[in-house]
């Protein structure tokens, strides 16, 4: 059992496609307000791993609290609600809603306020992630790190314990992908509490003081980021590197 | 002057063609599903609204407001407990299930009310009318047509005004998504469907009111709805309102040249744009 610091802990969480072990007994401790990165070759089960603690998909086994909380059997929106926030790789926006009403609809429902008392928080997001002269553009007309910032401002408006961040910086260059981990460096600075996977691995190492590297649905190496990138283990796995 | 007049008179029957519509192109606007029971809705609520007038003796417009929100409640029920479990990614069983559901409709009707045809009595309303120029409007297709431009306008301030309408338009985009919000899209979808059923007893007020209905009547609105939704572009509400005009136009216009092609223009209409404009005049996204 986790202690009273731990945000999210998952205790021998498994899950399986048919005879393939995706995510295999996988348990973990995350404390408030800790990055964790998560990495591992493609078919690692990362994506994987981030759907179950999300929510979108379920384990055959193992339990997955959230502040001490069994949310195991709950739903995306019963996770949002309890303080789970998630940013995709392929930004989610929204055809139909302005950048600022984005944020309106995600503060409001996913903090169960209203819009009037959501606006101001709504307008510091803006702010910190850099959207803020873009509020009353149509989410489907920004460009790719203007979506990017969004997915990250739309998570943080339902006012996230845990925010989950799933390859937000693929397919950034590198001028892009600096300005995004900057924000994103700060979030944590302000005491967010991260899990993050990702492929950019120098955009990963700057932010988050611990990782877990993923085989085959198994951690391998947990521990802060220099010791386990130098790890023979996964140069050998994951960079493929003969030591 | 008789053709400007047979023209006056298809957009005020357009009116109510949009009645009918407004709350098929709702639903369709944000859950992407056609209720094809949505006409026989309407009859059940013109039925409810009969039943009110007549038992309790009340005014059909005081009638309206005690049938609306029981409609609001049959629209919620029957998506949170039938349709919900049909709305995803396969558009075929919430056509089949709105289908059975028409059938279960009509035959209920029949089963309460039998085959015979009935009318919501108006009293003077019915027949009275006022002269502008040389043209006379009747009174009842004139407040049709005023309600369905206020029923647009009010779905257009609910979808683009308002914090339900902002979780709406994100649950249609991606309810998905929309659920890492904190959204719940089952009941973003109901409150949607009871809505339609709001606006499914304005139109059964005036169906009931303008002309005789029957149990067996439905499918024929739902077509008349269907074509002014397509018309307009699916999920567009004022594209809807001008289907509405454009049914009622061809309509009164082929009445005018033969009393027999009244039916057969409107559905000629809806061809020729869908031939031309297969997405419709106003495809939704444009506000």
């Amino acid at each position: 059992m986790a202690d009273a610091g731990t945000l999210l802990s998952l205790e021998g969480v498994t899950k399986r496609f048919g005879s393939l072990v995706v995510a295999d007994a996988v348990t973990l401790d995350l404390p408030r307000g800790q990055a964790l990165g998560i990495i591992g070759p493609n078919g690692a089960g990362k994506s994987t791993l981030l759907n179950l603690i999300a929510g979108n998909l379920m384990p055959d086994q193992g339990l997955i609290r959230l502040n001490g909380r069994d949310i195991t059997g709950t739903s995306l929106t019963q996770r949002c609600r309890m303080g789970m926030g998630r940013a995709f790789q392929i930004p989610q926006t929204f055809s139909r809603l302005t950048v600022f009403e984005t944020l309106l609809v995600a503060a409001s429902q996913g903090r169960g306020i209203s819009e009037s008392e959501a606006a101001g928080d709504c307008v510091s997001i803006l702010e910190r992630t850099g959207l803020l002269d873009r509020a009353n553009q149509v989410s489907g007309s920004l460009n790719l790190l203007q979506r990017k910032r969004l997915e990250l401002a739309r998570a943080l408006a339902t006012g996230p314990d845990l925010l989950l961040l799933d390859e937000i910086a693929g397919g950034l260059t590198e001028a892009e992908c600096a300005s995004l981990v900057g924000t994103i460096r700060s979030l944590h600075a302000g005491g967010t509490t991260i899990v993050w996977i990702e492929h950019v691995l120098h955009a990963l190492n700057s932010v988050v003081e611990r990782l877990i590297v993923l085989d085959f649905g198994r951690v391998i190496q947990d521990g802060a980021p220099d010791a386990v990138m130098a790890s023979r283990e996964v140069q050998e796995i994951y960079l493929g590197i003969e030591a | 002057m008789i053709w400007v007049d047979t023209v006056v008179q298809g957009i005020l029957l357009g009116g109510l063609y949009a009645l009918f519509a407004a709350g098929l192109s709702l639903v369709f606007g944000i859950m992407r599903v056609v209720n094809l029971a949505h006409g026989d809705l309407i009859v059940m609520a013109a039925y409810l609204i009969l039943v009110l007038v007549t038992a309790l003796n009340l005014s059909p417009l005081i009638a309206l407001l005690l049938a609306a929100p029981l409609m609001f409640a049959v629209g919620w029920l029957l998506q949170q407990l039938v349709l919900n479990r049909t709305v995803g990614e396969d558009v075929l069983p919430p056509l089949l299930v709105t289908f059975g559901l028409s059938v279960v409709i009509q035959n209920a009707l029949l089963e309460g009310f039998n085959a015979d045809s009935r009318r919501i009595g108006a009293g003077s309303l019915e027949i009275a009318s006022f002269s502008v120029g040389p043209i006379t409007i009747g009174v009842m297709p004139a407040l049709t047509f005023a309600t369905a431009i206020l029923v647009t306008l009010a779905l257009q301030l609910i979808f683009y005004r308002t914090a339900l309408g902002r979780a709406f338009r994100a649950t249609s985009d991606d309810p998905d998504t929309a659920s890492l919000m904190g959204i719940r899209p089952g009941n973003i979808f109901a409150v949607a469907t009871g809505l339609g059923m709001v606006v499914a007893t304005i139109a059964a007020l005036y169906l009931g009111m303008r002309a005789n209905f029957d149990p067996t009547i439905g499918p024929a609105r739902l077509i008349y709805a269907f074509e002014a939704v397509i018309i307009g572009g699916m999920g567009s509400l004022w594209g809807t309102l001008i289907g509405g005009i454009v049914i009622g136009v061809a309509q009164t216009v082929g009445a005018a040249i033969d009393p027999e092609w009244q039916i057969l223009s409107g559905h000629l209409a809806f061809l020729v744009i869908l031939l031309v404009r297969p997405r419709g005049l106003f495809p939704a996204g444009g506000r």
